[in-house]
């Protein structure tokens, strides 16, 4: 074959039959589709899960209505026991983290958007792409089970710290099967993950349309490619990190559990392993995975922006770079998770660095987003102010990092509320507010349908003022000293505090129920929204040139050429103020400069 | 073959991109699947990297101590490394007309030579256990089990893309990818090289 000829890349045939269509489905749109309904499912779980805590941390003997059905251990008489909580603590971060955090911002949106818009029919490895979505749904399954077994869901917290997490039974309920079945999901959702990153990889590298040089993608596609970087590197560390721990549950070894460790007044049978080890190897993933969750906002974010700017940022080179240099030295900062771990102070100091200079590419990136909203006319719609929502969660949870980067403020702050309020905001709420903004933006796309507007806003505000109501209450209670994962605190010092946990609690409920207006706006659009144009947002990338919701193989077996970056807007093109990529006209500047 | 890049609509098919020359036409599933592998073996890599980390922390400790490996373990050596000289003899073949079929023999060598490492990884197991050595015995040979496991967990991969390399080469009159044999023989050598890797380790510090 000559060099410069183009193979018809036809990856796979069209879909025939309904099992192929929507359930094994090889197509990148439906396995996007897929994790975003799964990421629903985990973020509603996840969200009840909260609620039940919150209502327990107040009311220790509330009676919650068929809670006892569902643990009779758990809640003997619908009232929680603080075991349970702890279960629940688990359950909740562990469904957050992995199941909503990675997937939706990253799998979901990644796998739908990216193909399309790099003008590739479909992912590199449509079986591969298949397959992680169904072992993360393994995962998810393994996980869920331990709700259902008589042992309950491990207690261990979603980091499932050594020695506790690989002693079993001894450790308390849950500890025995329930960790066991945490490890096994958690090892099957990294091999999920890899699969997913080495698909997003090898597409990004390999499928791009004519024209479409790495500098002409849009900025989401950017994120998405450093997340599958950041991602490979980081779950290819934690899935030995499991292993390791089942062994020590299972096998006997002692690769966490030190010698002469006494649990429940019984003498543990191993000798010699390091705690710290577990530590070392869960943060070295746990802090990239921090990113994982972030960085595809932040490009949602970005292209969400411009779009309702009308005009490009300052400069995206700047925001792929700055993406670039966090993605980097995301590496480097997983022992400031450790500060009040034993760890060699030295060390402290050394990790501190890395986690200051990390904020200057974040920095960077905030004042890119202001300093270009500075003057634009922006459009008001429900995807820019999810947009516009997620900056303000990221600086206002990021602000919270700069203290709890410094050792010696980290020790009093490490264990209290203050972190807890820190990474919610920064790592939960802004992430999820760039999801809900790609929602926005995307849905017409992925549906044919319109989003209720009003719907939209109404669902807003109520989550914007609500997380606030959540969330910054915990950076006071936690400078007072309120320490996290208790269950309660009625009797103890912070009694004069309970007024404070008992505001943050209904802001969850209100925050939670303004969750549903999402869902109801979601499915009735599906359904009876408003049927949407091929490009009601007159933007510019290629998932714009296609119909919504596009054919199975994306450009109707066209290779589209893309003649431009991504972002030519504020300019006089012949369909308004904007040039498509795939359009050869020339952008005039549209007045003077 | 240029006319099968159809243009949008609207577009000249035949236009040159403004800004710069195209960077590249869109791509064959061969190259695609190339990025593949290489990404696939450098997230092996890491994932061995972090046990190895994980044995230089837990070296630190009281109970560790030494472990003499088993013999056979050299021999098993020189299977893989036979191996992947094998392999690159069935690629020499592929390049001629008419060597499938020699290829495909070479490609069978390959696989028997494979299937000999596993077995000698096997019988290296049954010799420790002689010896009253397992996997929970001492942190050294904790360690022994989880990386020779591991290992040839992933060798069963290669052996699995080998014997139906073979198998296409041999009985389906020598229709394969040119990309599916590549990216074996990366994946392969690969294999070996973490071997022998693995073996310094051991040696080293087992």
């Amino acid at each position: 074959m000559q060099e410069g000829s183009v193979q018809e890349a036809h990856v796979h045939a069209p879909p025939e039959g309904f099992v192929r269509k929507y359930i094994f489905s090889l197509d990148h749109k439906v396995i996007g589709k897929q994790y975003f309904a799964l990421a629903l499912v985990a973020v509603f779980t996840g969200m009840i899960l909260s609620w039940l805590m919150r209502i327990h941390m107040v009311w220790p003997n509330a009676k919650i209505p068929l809670l006892e059905m569902f643990s009779k251990n758990g809640a003997p008489g619908g009232v929680v026991t603080p075991e349970y909580y702890l279960s629940l603590l688990t359950m909740h971060g562990t469904l957050m983290v992995f199941f909503v955090l990675t997937n939706a911002p990253f799998a979901a949106f990644g796998n739908y958007f990216l193909p399309i818009q790099i003008g590739a029919e479909d992912m590199a490895f449509p079986r591969f792409n298949m397959m992680s979505f169904w072992t993360t749904f393994a995962a998810w399954v393994v996980l869920m089970l331990t709700f259902f077994i008589p042992d309950g869901p491990p207690i261990a917290g979603w980091t499932e710290y050594a020695p506790l997490s690989a002693v079993g039974r001894d450790a308390g309920p849950g500890m025995q099967w329930g960790a066991s079945l945490w490890g096994i999901s958690i090892a099957i959702f990294c091999i999920a993950s890899l699969l997913g990153a080495l698909n997003f990889i090898a597409t990004t590298l390999d499928l791009r349309a004519r024209g479409m040089t790495l500098m002409r993608m849009p900025l989401c596609t950017w994120a998405w490619f450093i997340t599958s970087c950041i991602a490979l590197l980081a779950f290819a560390v934690l899935f030995p990190a499991c292993i390791l721990l089942i062994l020590d549950r299972h096998a006997g070894t002692s690769f966490f559990i030190p010698s002469g460790l006494v649990i429940s007044d019984r003498l543990q049978p191993h000798s010699g392993g390091s705690p710290l080890l577990w530590q070392h190897l869960f943060w070295f993933f746990g802090h990239p995975e921090v990113y994982i969750a972030i960085l595809p906002s932040m490009g949602i974010v970005s292209h969400i922006l411009i779009n309702s700017m009308r005009k490009p940022l300052l400069s995206a080179k700047v925001v792929i770079y700055s993406m670039m240099s966090i993605g980097f030295l995301s590496y480097m900062v997983w022992g400031h998770h450790m500060f009040v771990s034993g760890m060699n102070p030295m060390s402290s100091l050394a990790f501190s660095f890395p986690t200051l200079t990390i904020t200057i590419p974040a920095t960077v990136l905030t004042l890119i987003w202001l300093g270009s909203l500075y003057g634009s006319n922006l459009q008001i719609n429900s995807a820019s102010l999810f947009a516009l929502g997620f900056i303000s969660m990221f600086v206002a949870g990021g602000v919270s990092g700069f203290f709890l980067a410094q050792p010696s403020i980290d020790i009093y702050l490490h264990a209290t509320y203050f972190v807890v309020g820190h990474f919610h905001l920064v790592m939960g709420v802004a992430s999820l507010f760039g999801v809900f903004a790609g929602t926005y933006f995307w849905f017409p796309k992925m549906t044919g349908r319109m989003m209720s507007e009003s719907l939209g806003k109404l669902h807003f505000w109520i989550t914007f003022v609500g997380a606030y109501g959540i969330f910054m209450p915990f950076h006071y209670l936690g400078l007072i000293g309120n320490v996290r994962r208790y269950q309660s605190f009625v009797d103890d010092f912070m009694t004069p505090y309970i007024g404070w946990h008992k505001f943050v609690t209904i802001a969850a409920l209100i925050t939670g129920v303004g969750q549903f207006i999402f869902l109801f706006n979601l499915i009735y659009s599906r359904f009876k929204g408003k049927v949407a144009p091929e490009n009601p947002w007159s933007a510019t990338s290629l998932e714009w040139t296609v119909p919504s919701p596009p054919p199975w193989n994306n450009f109707g077996g066209r290779h589209p050429i893309v003649y431009h970056d991504p972002y030519q807007y504020g300019v006089k093109g012949s369909k308004g103020d904007f040039v498509m990529q795939n359009s050869p006209e020339q952008a005039v500047p549209a007045s003077g400069d | 073959m240029s006319s099968s890049i159809a243009a949008p609509s609207g577009s000249r098919p035949d236009a040159v991109p403004q800004n710069r020359a195209p960077a590249r036409v869109a791509l064959s599933a061969r190259r695609s699947s190339s990025s593949g592998i290489w990404v696939g073996v450098f997230a092996i890599t890491m994932s061995f990297a972090a046990f190895t980390s994980a044995l230089f922390v837990r070296e630190g400790t009281a109970d560790w101590g030494h472990l003499v490996l088993p013999p056979i373990l050299y021999v098993n050596t020189l299977f893989l490394l036979a191996s992947s000289g094998t392999l690159e003899a069935a690629r020499r073949y592929l390049r001629r007309s008419e060597g499938a079929a020699k290829s495909g023999s070479w490609v069978a060598i390959t696989l028997m030579l494979g299937l000999g490492f596993c077995a000698g990884q096997y019988r290296a197991w049954l010799d420790l256990r002689g010896q009253g050595i397992y996997l929970a015995t001492n942190p050294n040979s904790s360690f022994f089990y989880v990386l020779t496991f591991m290992h040839a967990l992933h060798v069963l991969a290669g052996l699995i893309a080998l014997a139906y390399l073979a198998y296409r080469l041999t009985i389906r009159s020598g229709m394969v990818r040119r990309g599916v044999f590549d990216n074996t023989a990366v994946y392969w050598h690969f294999m070996t090289a973490l071997w022998v890797y693995l073996l310094v380790l051991c040696r080293m510090k087992l």
